[in-house]
């Protein structure tokens, strides 16, 4: 392999794309090659580096400096300073980590561990060599040469390590159920469908470290006998189609894929495939369905997909995070990776910070960081200097978290105390302006769907609970609302077949528990103090700033409107059928909506 | 109708050419229907027929399919496709009022295309940009951190291509 002095890594994440860094890795690589550097200096495009609010990105390594919001006309400066003389370019350097310019020692980096996102925005993740030289394929030859099946599934169960994928079920316990069940063929299955709305963690592991997952899923088929795998990974997602594949041929083309691995007796093949947009796919049994090539309804278990799952054979199905953690364990031991996170959940997890925060991205903390960790010393809180209301964890399944428990630690078991869920690792971030039963109902509408439509409970409860939410969020709430809402989602939970169904009400539940002034004061004052649900809202002529141009009263369609020439107008309540005809009218802004 | 056709250009013969490569895949139908979607555009009855008879599987069968996901559509879509994020993250930072603005522009609803046939709108969740919520994706353009006034000016790109 060909040494290099220097790296330049370029984000190709989905945000710096849409910020031209493609046009940056160009204008970068000309420069150098003008320089002629191109012999010492590779510029290297990688995954999201978690930084995407001030992106596009641009590290330098060896100094590990991180440029941000880079645009065309800096690409100079950084050749000519940085690359050709030495010269860390200040101005440009990410606000996170002035003064102190190394990628690690950055606030946002500094609270984080990085373990499932260990070579993401580090290697390049189309060559299989940059993989290998950072430990890649280590483990899978130690498994194959070292271990018999009974001690790799040891070693999982040892480390704790439990499902990223959302319920947080023991990834050693799933391994040793397929590993003793009997059958002629068994499959190992990665889900990648990455479905919760808001949430792009596994999507930064597919397209950063493509290969820790095919690696990950040797070790696994070796554990539990299988020799065949599939990915099913969202159709969404097109980089990381791409990737993967790029990964798969390179493993079979230097025989870490295929028959005989490590020339040992170990064969395992891997192919692809592409869900087709439906959300409850990412539930194991309609994700095996799906694989068959049918609609992914899921089916009842038991059976259960360890004895009974793809094409009837014993199967095992993890998400890409939880992969992702496996080749690091094998390497450096159950027992060190007891030492990060807490007893009962060890390890990392990875968040995708969004909504109402300063730093929006990836992060990876320990298991037992506190969400007010999260939010303010890597999110850098709130902007504009608005008032924290919730954190949103788990999606659909999940619920809100207010500020009086911003402080509890973050595991599996805490959060289900909360009433929400850890989910895959969406976390939204919600500020006063927004309206919690705004919120419910846009989940609810999501379930509505999504929801299959195998079951009743599911397939019409939560058309029922939506349209109740959507009355109230049109000023339309009846007394006795809120304990149909409760009553519908009882039994929902108790009747639904599968996970999307049961799950469904607890982002109304959660916001019950913790908001539920908020859908009082909707129903019973017909009030939404957010000022989201626009039903609930008046349109009101500022007196001071109207200069009675009778614009708005041309294109109000109730005559609604009265007032004199050069005069300050009036919106007369009753009349208005809040159409939002004048606010857009007006030429000077005197209209509000309040 | 076999795979001796040497044209490769034809559409029909590509999709028979798809068909013979996954003949012996378990549970092809998928990528099948996902490759015939690339070369159509979408999947009017007359593929899915094709698709039947090659793979020996039932219209009914097919049929269900292509309807259960959402990914696969049977009516031809518009030159531009706008996609409006209504994932979490966009949606706190007011997606909703940029989708409204989007169908009063385009004076079609969530899944329509327009009359001449140059936009089709959709909702879509998080397309994984989320540090630039509010997003809108217009084919493979991206576009973030909108605002519903800038709407318009984003259209007007499209509208006289
Ligand atoms: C409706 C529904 C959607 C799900 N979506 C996903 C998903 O997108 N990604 C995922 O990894 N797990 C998802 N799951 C969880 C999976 O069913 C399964 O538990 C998980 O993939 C197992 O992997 P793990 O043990 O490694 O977490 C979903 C579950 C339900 C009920
Ligand atoms: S609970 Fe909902 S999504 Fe799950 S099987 Fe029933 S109808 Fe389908
Ligand atoms: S919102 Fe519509 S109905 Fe109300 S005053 Fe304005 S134009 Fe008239
Ligand atoms: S359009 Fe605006 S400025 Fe003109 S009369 Fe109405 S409120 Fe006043
Ligand atoms: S996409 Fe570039 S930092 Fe996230
Ligand atoms: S929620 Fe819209 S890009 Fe993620």
């Amino acid at each position: 392999m060909h040494i290099y002095s220097s790296h330049v890594l370029v984000c190709s994440g989905t945000s710096c794309t849409s910020k031209q860094s493609p046009l940056l890795i160009k204008k970068l690589e000309d420069g150098i090659k003008r320089n002629k550097l191109d012999k010492k200096i590779q510029v290297i495009t990688t995954s999201c580096l978690g930084l995407c609010e001030e992106g596009p990105i641009v590290v330098v390594y060896p100094e590990g400096a991180i440029y941000s919001n880079v645009s065309i006309i800096d690409v100079d400066e950084i050749i000519n300073e940085h690359l050709v003389k030495g010269r860390i370019v200040k101005r440009l350097l990410s606000g996170n980590n002035e003064g102190n310019n190394s990628y690690e020692s950055a606030d946002f980096f500094k609270k984080q561990e990085r373990i499932a996102l260990r070579n993401c925005g580090v290697i390049n993740p189309e060559s299989i060599e940059e993989y290998i030289a950072l430990d890649g394929y280590q483990a899978l030859g130690k498994v194959l040469t070292t271990m018999t099946s009974e001690e790799v599934i040891d070693k999982v169960l040892d480390s704790g390590l439990r499902g990223r994928g959302g319920a947080g079920f023991p990834t050693g316990r799933k391994w040793l159920f397929a590993a003793k069940a009997k059958g002629d063929k068994k499959y190992v299955c990665c889900n990648a469908d990455e479905g919760d709305p808001g949430a792009f963690m596994d999507r930064s592991v597919l397209e950063g470290d493509p290969h820790s997952i095919i690696e990950a899923m040797a070790i696994a088929a070796y554990g539990i006998g299988s020799d065949q795998g599939y990915i099913y990974v969202r159709a969404e997602y097109p980089i990381a189609v791409k990737r993967l594949n790029i990964a798969i041929n390179q493993a079979k083309e230097i025989g870490l894929l295929g028959d005989n691995i490590f020339g040992t007796d170990f064969s395992f093949n891997l192919e692809l495939r592409l869900g087709a947009g439906a959300f409850v796919c990412g539930e194991e049994t309609a994700l095996m369905t799906s694989i068959e090539g049918k609609r992914g309804e899921p089916r009842p278990r038991p059976p259960f997909p360890a004895n009974k799952g793809l094409f009837q054979k014993p199967t095992i199905l993890n998400n890409v995070e939880t992969l992702a953690n496996i080749p690091v364990i094998i390497l450096k031991g159950a027992k060190w990776f007891k030492t990060i996170g807490t007893k009962k959940s060890p390890g990392t997890k990875v968040f995708a910070i969004g909504g109402k925060i300063n730093n929006t991205g990836l992060v990876e903390v320990p298991m037992g960081t506190t969400l007010r960790e999260v939010i303010y010393d890597i999110g850098g809180g709130i902007p504009n200097g608005k008032k924290f209301k919730a954190a949103q964890t788990g999606g659909p399944s999940g619920g809100c978290i207010p500020t009086e428990h911003l402080d509890v630690p973050i595991e599996y078991d805490t959060l289900i105390e909360l009433g929400s869920m850890m989910g895959s690792g969406g976390l939204i971030v919600m500020d006063e302006d927004n309206c919690m039963v705004d919120i419910a109902k846009f989940f609810l509408e999501f379930s509505v769907d999504e929801s299959c439509g195998k079951c009743p409970p599911c397939r019409i409860g939560t058309k029922r609970m939506y349209g109740i939410l959507k009355r109230i969020t049109e000023g339309k709430g009846e007394a006795g609302d809120i304990k149909t809402l409760e009553e519908l989602a009882e039994s929902i939970q108790a009747a639904a077949l599968c996970g999307l169904g049961k799950t469904s009400p607890n982002p109304v539940l959660s916001t019950l528990r913790y908001f539920r002034h908020e859908y009082e004061e909707h129903i019973n004052d017909k009030k939404c103090s957010a000022g989201v649900c626009k039903e609930l809202l008046d349109y009101i002529i500022i007196p001071g700033d109207c200069k009675g141009c009778t614009k708005c009263i041309k294109v109000c369609p109730t005559k609604a409107i009265t007032g004199k020439v050069k005069e300050p107008h009036i919106i007369h309540q009753e009349d208005c059928i809040k159409c939002g005809a004048c606010l857009e009218a007006c030429p000077f802004g005197a209209i509000i909506r309040k | 109708m076999s795979k001796n056709c040497q044209c490769g250009e034809d559409k029909i013969c590509q999709l028979n050419k798809v068909i013979e490569e996954h003949k012996d895949m378990a549970g092809a139908l998928i990528p099948v229907l996902h490759e015939a979607q690339e070369i159509f555009g979408y999947l009017p009855m007359a593929v899915q027929k094709q698709i039947s008879e090659g793979l020996n599987i039932s219209l009914a069968e097919i049929y269900g399919v292509v309807t259960f996901y959402s990914e696969f559509t049977t009516e031809p879509k518009g030159k531009y496709q706008v996609n409006v994020c209504l994932g979490t993250a966009c949606y706190v930072k007011g997606a909703s009022d940029i989708l409204d603005q989007f169908k009063k522009q385009l004076k079609i609803d969530v899944g329509q295309t327009t009359s001449d046939n140059k936009f089709s709108m959709n909702a879509c969740r998080c397309v994984g940009a989320c540090g630039l919520a509010p997003v809108v994706t217009i084919n493979e353009d991206v576009y973030g951190k909108l605002e519903a006034d800038d709407v318009k000016e984003i259209l007007e790109k499209y509208r006289d291509k």
